[in-house]
């Protein structure tokens, strides 16, 4: 216990929970993506219906599902921590600072990035989960959808977090391979590939379900508008 | 060449610092920039004035003495170079530098540009080593160390302990100087024995004196003199990690 | 005064162990009782710190940088010998004693230099298991290349830092033993004086460079690590700190201080580029094994070297030493070099310079396999010069180096004062007028981990120590002496800065006591020297307190040393009418124009006394006798 206690005290133990439970979440990502491109079914949400019933009646789901609450608090928490740390290295602050000349833009803004992401995950579920979980009746999670990414401002906010969460992967998804200890610069390009797979592929599938719904879905209804008078 | 210095001017650790401007107008774009600062100290010493307090030694860039934020960069703009190996011609005529002391509450300033990184020390006290006695050691040829682990523990050991790494790094954190070592001693068979003593008791240390922590934006190897690659800060963490586990 | 080098009896191969068994030994439950102060921690003093440390005694260490990393050593690049004969070429303990006494033109010890040849094996082992990262070939075994002066490769390197990386393995082991609490590390400590109390060796005075406050450290011997003073010269490879102040105080309370005119003058070294230049930088002398020295056959030819066809050059060294090549010893390269360039056949904007020549390694091993030999090298140049020498030659030319000369100490590294040790290039020892490349590490090193160990003991084990407080009137006054020093530099607030004397100072020791030297020169320089140095008296300027940290006062101090030392290397130098080595007189040269040694009349070692302020020093001889080795003419064809 004292050797996890210690572990978890020194700097690069809380980088190392941070990169493990980024994964983690990572692979929720990717969990969540598959599950959700069942709404492009043009079933009428059908599938996406009866595929949200199985996540939320699932014994082991549920399970999982605080797992993930652990992994998000871990992340968040040691993400905290270690920023709160580098905060105070520093007292006296360069007159000029030129960081920009020697680092990409993404891995120096991820406490913005995933502060902002964080503000979206919780409107996230306030908007999806809250309501499957404790409304009474039940919505159509379909309904829900449809209902959310037909208003303009929702999805623009929607997309702005997904390319934050893009840009948040884009460091997060290497560091966390760097603090693992399995990057190198040898193995760099198979890395920066993989990574590609999260911060590029993963928010791009997210970010195509609200612009479809936005325009496909409130055009047709437009149109069907259209042909009814 | 006319150059336009803002140098920071603090007394001493406990005093209050702020940027004086000198100009310089005799400048070749031969000198070195210590150089240039050798040349401007002259001038206020014979104005009664007190020179302009840095850090420097070899100046041939292997001491490490010598260490600079200059322009925001550390040792100043250009790749793979300590201070003394800045020259003038990496600037043009009527520009002006901004040159500040390192910045890491692990590396207090004792007065102007000169700042105390002891720390290191400390570090390196805590565990950078081989715990040989002298005269306790086999043939040296007595055990073969592959070519590429002696390269690649000699990419590592280049360090020069200057600094740079935490001076660059928005969090200060050391963990390219701790890597360099961490890594040197870790790619060689002697380094064994002691390797997950090592790798915890440094790392500790490094917490202890202040350092931030790594957020892996690679600052510091775009910054150090010796090119030290964050390679080894992925071996650190690695050796971290299975030290915890063994130990 | 007599002068007992303290040198076993026996025959050469069995001296040091014979000595070692007869050195009387501290019992380990003693040995906590003895503190031992050592000043310099580069590799002689750090390696002396550890290794003393883990014998036991209390170790006071003290460096003026700000780590013990800092030190000068780190800049050494080519690398250590040892006759460890892993090449096979037929080298022996015999051969680099043999090498090393030749290389030093007869004028050191015998019985030293085989010692050092004896330990210099053991240093490598000590290294490797240290974590030192010295080159291997691709079985995974230890590399070796050749150096100057030696036709055997038996040199161990680390790239082009091999001072660099057995630095940091003595700096290592220095450290291990501040955290085990058995060395106390005083950084940023100047030492200003040794503290005599009846006749022994008790402690320094030191000045805190960051507070500015005089400190005194009381011990029970006294071990200086200080380095060199070749930057009497102003402009040298040397680091910008490098002082002689320590051994010149030591000197000044009754140390002698042996062969100051031996001095060393490298020839691969960045030439000079304009008035401002702050110092010299070297090329290591590993380059000269791949690369070739020239310039051009027509005197005041200016074309660009890559416009002189090859039978328009002159591959001057090789052309003369047809067996050695470019490979001669240092001494003998940069006098060629003086030699070329007077002649007009020098090269560069200044004339003063030549061409070191990888074109012929390019096309032979590959731009690869010269990259990793002298990659860090390569990329210094081109820093510096903004030339790129994969593709033009270098342009090199001699600086002073290192200096030979130092404190006079016996067979077991003390000096004449009891309880003074001195050892790495503090002392002047083992290299006689002239270091082989690759020797000073070996020295330093050598003296640190296995000599001085054992020394220091027997002396601790013979000697009575009446108690002594660090207030008693010895550190007092002493203190008071170091503090009116400091007071009379700021008071005088004169014209001229510290570093212009320091040039001044340079200049005419570069032009009078430097590469060539003759009687009329010297006595000018005998006459400019004092008269430079009455006006620093008066007319220095150094601003700022003396109670903070004051890097124009700590310069003051040691150039003011450094005008008495330049006034005594003078005075060695126009009282040895001989050429050995780095010292040569004009007077004294082969028809070749090789250093032509006086053996009758010059075979000692000159030890210089000090004998009050603006007396003449007093110079002892310690005949040296050669029972091994004939001295006879080096030769190098």
């Amino acid at each position: 216990m004292n050797r996890l206690v210690a572990f978890y005290q020194s700097s690069i133990g809380k980088k190392i929970t941070m990169s493990l439970t980024g994964l983690f979440l990572c692979t929720f990502l990717v969990e969540h993506l598959v599950g959700n491109l069942l709404l492009f079914v043009g079933d009428g949400g059908e599938s996406f219906d009866a595929y949200s019933e199985f996540m939320a009646g699932n014994f082991v789901i549920r399970t999982i599902e605080f797992v993930l609450l652990f992994g998000f608090l871990g992340h968040i928490v040691s993400g905290y921590l270690v920023w709160r740390k580098n905060r105070t290295s520093r007292s006296t602050d360069y007159e000029v600072y030129r960081l920009n000349e020697n680092s990409p833009i993404w891995s120096r803004n991820t406490m913005l990035t995933g502060s902002i992401v964080f503000i979206f995950l919780v409107i996230h579920l306030r908007t999806f989960f809250l309501p499957l979980r404790f409304d009474d009746p039940t919505p159509s999670p379909y309904f829900l959808v449809v209902q959310a990414f037909t208003n303009g401002w929702y999805c623009a906010f929607y997309v702005f977090a997904l390319i934050l969460l893009a840009y948040h992967l884009r460091h997060g998804f290497q560091a966390a391979m760097q603090t693992l200890g399995l990057r190198n610069s040898r193995y760099e390009g198979l890395i920066n590939a993989i990574g590609a797979i999260f911060w590029l592929l993963i928010p791009l599938g997210f970010a195509s379900m609200p612009i479809y719904f936005y325009f496909f879905h409130t055009m047709s209804n437009a149109a069907m508008a259209l042909g009814a008078l | 060449m006319k150059i336009t210095l803002k140098v920071w001017r603090q007394k001493n650790a406990a005093s209050e610092g702020r940027f004086e401007t000198y100009v310089s107008n005799t400048v070749s774009e031969h000198m070195s920039f210590l150089e240039l600062l050798d040349v401007v100290n002259i001038d206020l010493v014979k104005q009664g004035l007190e020179p302009i307090a840095f850090d420097h030694d070899c100046r041939e860039g292997i001491c490490g003495s010598c260490g600079l934020m200059i322009n925001g960069r550390a040792h100043g703009p250009g790749k793979g170079i300590a201070t003394c190996q800045l020259h003038m011609r990496s600037f043009k005529d009527g520009d002006e530098i901004v040159v500040e002391p390192w910045r890491a509450n692990p590396f207090p300033v004792l007065k102007d540009l000169v700042v105390d990184r002891r720390s290191f020390d400390r570090i390196m006290q805590a565990g950078g080593y081989i715990s040989v006695k002298t005269g306790g050691a086999p043939d040296g040829n007595a055990l073969p160390v592959p070519h590429d682990h002696a390269e690649k523990a000699f990419d590592a050991a280049a360090c020069i302990g200057c600094g740079a790494c935490v001076a660059a790094c928005p969090n200060s954190s050391a963990m390219l100087f701790v890597a360099a070592k961490v890594s040197q001693l870790a790619l060689l068979p002697q380094g064994h024995a002691e390797r997950a003593d090592r790798a915890l008791n440094m790392v500790e240390q490094m917490d202890k004196e202040g350092f931030g922590n790594c957020s892996n934006n690679y600052a510091c190897e775009a910054e150090c003199p010796k090119g030290i690659s964050v390679d080894n800060i992925a071996r650190l963490n690695r050796e971290f990690l299975r030290a915890t586990v063994v130990k | 005064m007599k002068l007992d080098a303290k040198i076993p009896d026996g025959p050469i191969d069995k001296k040091w162990s014979n000595h070692k068994f007869n050195l009387k030994l501290v019992n380990p439950a003693n040995k906590r009782k003895y503190t031992i102060i050592v000043v310099g921690t580069g590799l002689a003093g750090a390696s002396a710190a550890a290794s003393l440390a883990e014998l036991g005694y209390n170790v006071l260490a003290f460096c003026y940088h700000e780590s013990p990393r800092r030190a000068h050593s780190i800049a050494a690049q080519g690398g250590i010998n040892a006759p460890k004969n892993y090449s096979n070429d037929g080298d022996s303990v015999f051969r680099l004693f043999y090498d090393t006494l030749k290389g030093g033109d007869y004028r050191a010890r015998e019985a030293n230099v085989y010692r050092l040849a004896e330990v210099s094996g053991l240093i490598i082992d000590q290294c490797v298991a240290q974590g030192v990262p010295f080159a291997r070939d691709y079985s995974g075994y230890l590399d070796n290349r050749s150096f100057g002066g030696a036709q055997v490769s038996r040199t161990f390197y680390a790239r082009g830092q091999t001072g660099q990386q057995l630095l940091l393995g003595a700096y290592a082991a220095l450290m291990r033993q501040v955290d085990a609490g058995t060395v106390k590390m005083f950084e940023r400590r100047e030492m200003l004086d040794l503290v005599l109390a009846d006749g022994q060796a008790r402690g320094i005075v030191a000045r805190n460079l960051v507070t500015g406050e005089i400190e005194s450290y009381a011990a029970n011997a006294v071990v200086l690590a200080t380095g060199g003073y070749g930057n009497v010269f102003f402009l040298s490879t040397n680091a910008k700190a490098s002082n002689a102040t320590a051994i010149w105080r030591a000197y000044k309370r009754g140390a002698l201080f042996g062969n100051p005119c031996y001095t060393q003058i490298h020839p691969t070294c960045i030439p000079q580029s304009g008035e401002y230049q702050s110092k010299l930088t070297l090329m290591s002398e590993s380059l000269r094994n791949d690369g070739r020295v020239w310039v051009p056959k027509k005197a005041g030819d200016k074309r660009r070297p890559e416009d002189i066809q090859d039978n328009e050059r002159d591959y001057y060294l090789e052309r003369m030493y047809p067996s050695f090549g470019n490979l001669v010893p240092r001494d003998v390269a940069s006098r060629r070099a003086k030699e070329m360039c007077d002649k007009g056949h020098g090269v560069g904007p200044t004339g003063l310079a030549v061409y070191l020549d990888f074109a012929d390694a390019i096309k032979r091993l590959g731009k690869g396999a010269v990259v990793e030999k002298y990659g860090n090298l390569f990329d210094m140049y081109k820093q510096i010069t903004g030339e790129d020498p994969y593709t033009t030659p270098m342009r090199i030319y001699p600086a002073v180096h290192y200096t030979m000369g130092g404190l006079w100490v016996d067979y077991n590294l003390m000096s004449n004062v009891s309880g003074l040790y001195v050892i790495g290039e503090a002392n002047f020892s083992d290299h006689g007028a002239n270091r082989l490349g690759a020797s000073a590490l070996m020295q330093g090193l050598a003296d640190g981990y296995f000599i001085l160990p054992y020394t220091i003991g027997d002396y601790l084990a013979t000697t009575k120590f009446a108690p002594i407080a660090k207030d008693a009137t010895p550190f007092r006054d002493s203190a008071k002496e170091v503090q009116k020093q400091v007071d009379t530099l700021l008071a005088i607030n004169g014209t001229t800065t510290v570093d212009e004397y320091h040039r001044q100072l340079g200049k005419i020791m570069w032009d009078f006591v430097g590469m060539g030297r003759n009687k009329e020169g010297l006595k000018k320089a005998l006459k400019l020297i004092p008269e430079l140095r009455a006006k620093f008296w008066k007319d220095v300027k150094v601003t700022g307190m003396g109670s903070d940290l004051n890097a124009e006062l700590e310069k003051a101090g040691r150039v003011a040393d450094f005008f008495e030392l330049g006034e005594l290397l003078a005075i060695d130098a126009l009282h040895r009418e001989e050429s050995c080595g780095g010292h040569f007189r004009e007077e004294h040269q082969t028809e070749e124009g090789e250093a032509k040694r006086n053996d009758k009349k010059f075979a000692y070692a000159a030890a210089w006394e000090f004998t009050g302020p603006k007396k003449a020093p007093k110079m002892t001889k310690e005949p040296l006798t050669f029972e091994y080795v004939k001295p006879s003419q080096r030769s190098y064809k």
